[in-house]
């Protein structure tokens, strides 16, 4: 898993890797050709950019694999599935069938994006900048980069069962700010607030290195933070 | 609290023991004594509840559970859930864990970890090796509400397998096949984190749990990284059918959940 290009333009990823809810005017206005754009585009499984033994002694090859392969792709499998029973409730104007695909779409379209989100905050070079968008944010709500490492961990330590913890970007308040998520729920959609940093809390993504000892685990994610995409992240999302 | 008690007692009677001749030794053991009793006139909070050993020894599921994940599982994360809610309890009165159960909700601390306490004693007390669980057979009260509440034992276990699918249960959570609160009926039902049916809020009424299976993923995943469908379906050679039809009578009749040790 080396060498692959990554589509780094966000826009761009976004269509080929998540289905689009922006959809071209002309198309919207005949209700024939608006179902039939919705159907065919496929989420599918993004590279990494890195090799999979490359965040190690943090996380493992073998963990990165596994979770890249099997968990992400299962999101992606199941979003994919959802999405086309979705277009075809909306085809036959089936509000009880597009409603009880909510929670699947939440969970497997959640899954999907926390994780797209998760291997780019990730990488083997993890450098910080002193001064920058970022660390001045970080500054301004956390009064340092490890106040801010202090509460991020805290609040994903607390997490009960299976969750997200995140840096995110409160468009209201115009700060930086914790949240943390359950299950695969997704950020901004259930909150409006902004992902920057996300660290999975499921079990999945530390058991085989660490077990029961989470706390080892947040330690050592630290040194991978891919600290580049964050401050790109809070650059966008001011 | 037995303990406790006996250690009084040798405290006293080694207070007046010959052997003890010099008179600062035996100050020194009576007022030891005086301040054990003085702690037991208050309630033993802090060790209220404990992990309860397992029936077997931790290889005796295999190949169907794994020794380090039984390990692991017992000495750690139930340990874990057992010093919390010792902790969350501490100087309240001293109950059996299946009393919180109905208003764990009322408390974050009750309903994870005593939740997780419960919930843990309660699997580790369902299961066998599997050479022991393969002779075991639901009872006849059993098998016949098993035949009217799903058309039959395997038709039960494939809803139960779907229910313990990982869409189905979003995150972690618990599978179990409950009797229902009227008594008329066994139902499949799931809960997330260390919820369980006895606890008032978490379904429309309580149930009451006779059989359940751990789908957190740290239950399987040495073993079976993502192949829960696979940990599922191996999971019925650990089943004591035995203990769970000792636990379908005791729900029936008495309609309340099933004690646990610890």
């Amino acid at each position: 898993m080396s060498g692959k290009k990554v589509i780094f333009d966000t826009a761009l990823r976004a269509s080929v890797n998540l289905q689009s809810s922006k959809l071209p005017t002309e198309l919207t206005k005949s209700s024939t050709a608006l179902f039939s754009a919705l159907s065919g585009v496929k989420a599918t499984l993004p590279d990494l950019s890195y090799d999979y033994n490359a965040l190690e002694p943090a996380i493992s090859a073998q963990i990165m694999e596994l979770h890249h392969t099997k968990h992400h792709q299962t999101y992606i499998t199941n979003l994919n599935a959802a999405m086309e029973k979705m277009d075809s409730a909306m085809m036959n104007g089936d509000v009880s069938a597009v409603i009880a695909l909510q929670g699947a779409l939440k969970f497997n379209g959640g899954g999907h994006i926390n994780h797209t989100l998760f291997w780019e905050n990730l990488s083997p070079n993890s450098e910080y900048k002193e001064g920058g968008t970022l660390d001045k944010a970080l500054k301004e709500r956390f009064g340092s980069k490890d106040g801010f490492i202090s509460e991020l961990t805290a609040t994903s330590l607390a997490i009960q069962g299976s969750g997200w913890g995140w840096l995110v970007y409160n468009p209201k308040t115009k700060m930086v700010d914790i949240a943390s998520c359950p299950n695969q729920d997704p950020v901004e959609a259930t909150t409006g607030l902004k992902p920057l940093l996300g660290i999975d809390m499921w079990e999945h993504a530390f058991y085989l290195d660490y077990k029961n000892v989470k706390p080892d685990y947040v330690k050592a994610i630290w040194d991978v933070i891919n600290w580049d995409t964050v401050e790109a992240r809070l650059e966008a999302a001011k | 609290m037995k303990l406790a008690i006996a250690s009084l007692f040798i405290g006293l009677a080694s207070a007046w023991s010959p052997a003890n001749d010099a008179s600062s030794s035996r100050r020194e053991a009576i007022s030891k004594t005086l301040a054990a009793g003085a702690a037991l006139a208050s309630p033993l909070v802090s060790n209220a509840y404990s992990v309860p050993d397992l029936p077997y020894p931790y290889e005796a599921l295999e190949p169907y559970i794994d020794t380090p994940t039984m390990k692991i599982h017992h000495d750690k994360h139930h340990a874990t859930y057992v010093a919390n809610i010792n902790k969350a309890m501490e100087g309240k009165e001293e109950v059996p864990i299946l009393d919180l159960m109905e208003n764990a909700l009322d408390a974050g601390p009750v309903r994870n970890n005593g939740g997780g306490h419960y919930n843990h004693a309660f699997f580790w007390s369902e299961m066998a090796p599997p050479d022991v669980a393969k002779k075991t057979k639901p009872s006849d009260a059993l098998a016949k509400m098993i035949d009217s509440s799903f058309g039959s034992m395997d038709e039960m276990k494939s809803q139960f397998e779907a229910a313990a699918a990982p869409g189905a249960v979003f995150g972690s959570g618990w599978v179990w096949v409950v009797l229902n609160n009227a008594g008329t009926k066994l139902e499949i039902v799931g809960t997330p984190n260390q919820d369980n049916p006895l606890m008032k809020g978490v379904k429309d009424e309580i149930k009451f749990p006779i059989l359940g299976l751990d789908v957190w993923e740290h239950a399987y995943y040495l073993k079976y990284q993502n192949r829960r469908p696979e940990y599922v379906s191996n999971w019925w050679n650990v089943v004591n059918w035995d203990k769970v039809s000792e636990n379908f009578a005791y729900v029936s009749e008495k309609k309340s959940g099933v004690p646990v040790e610890g």
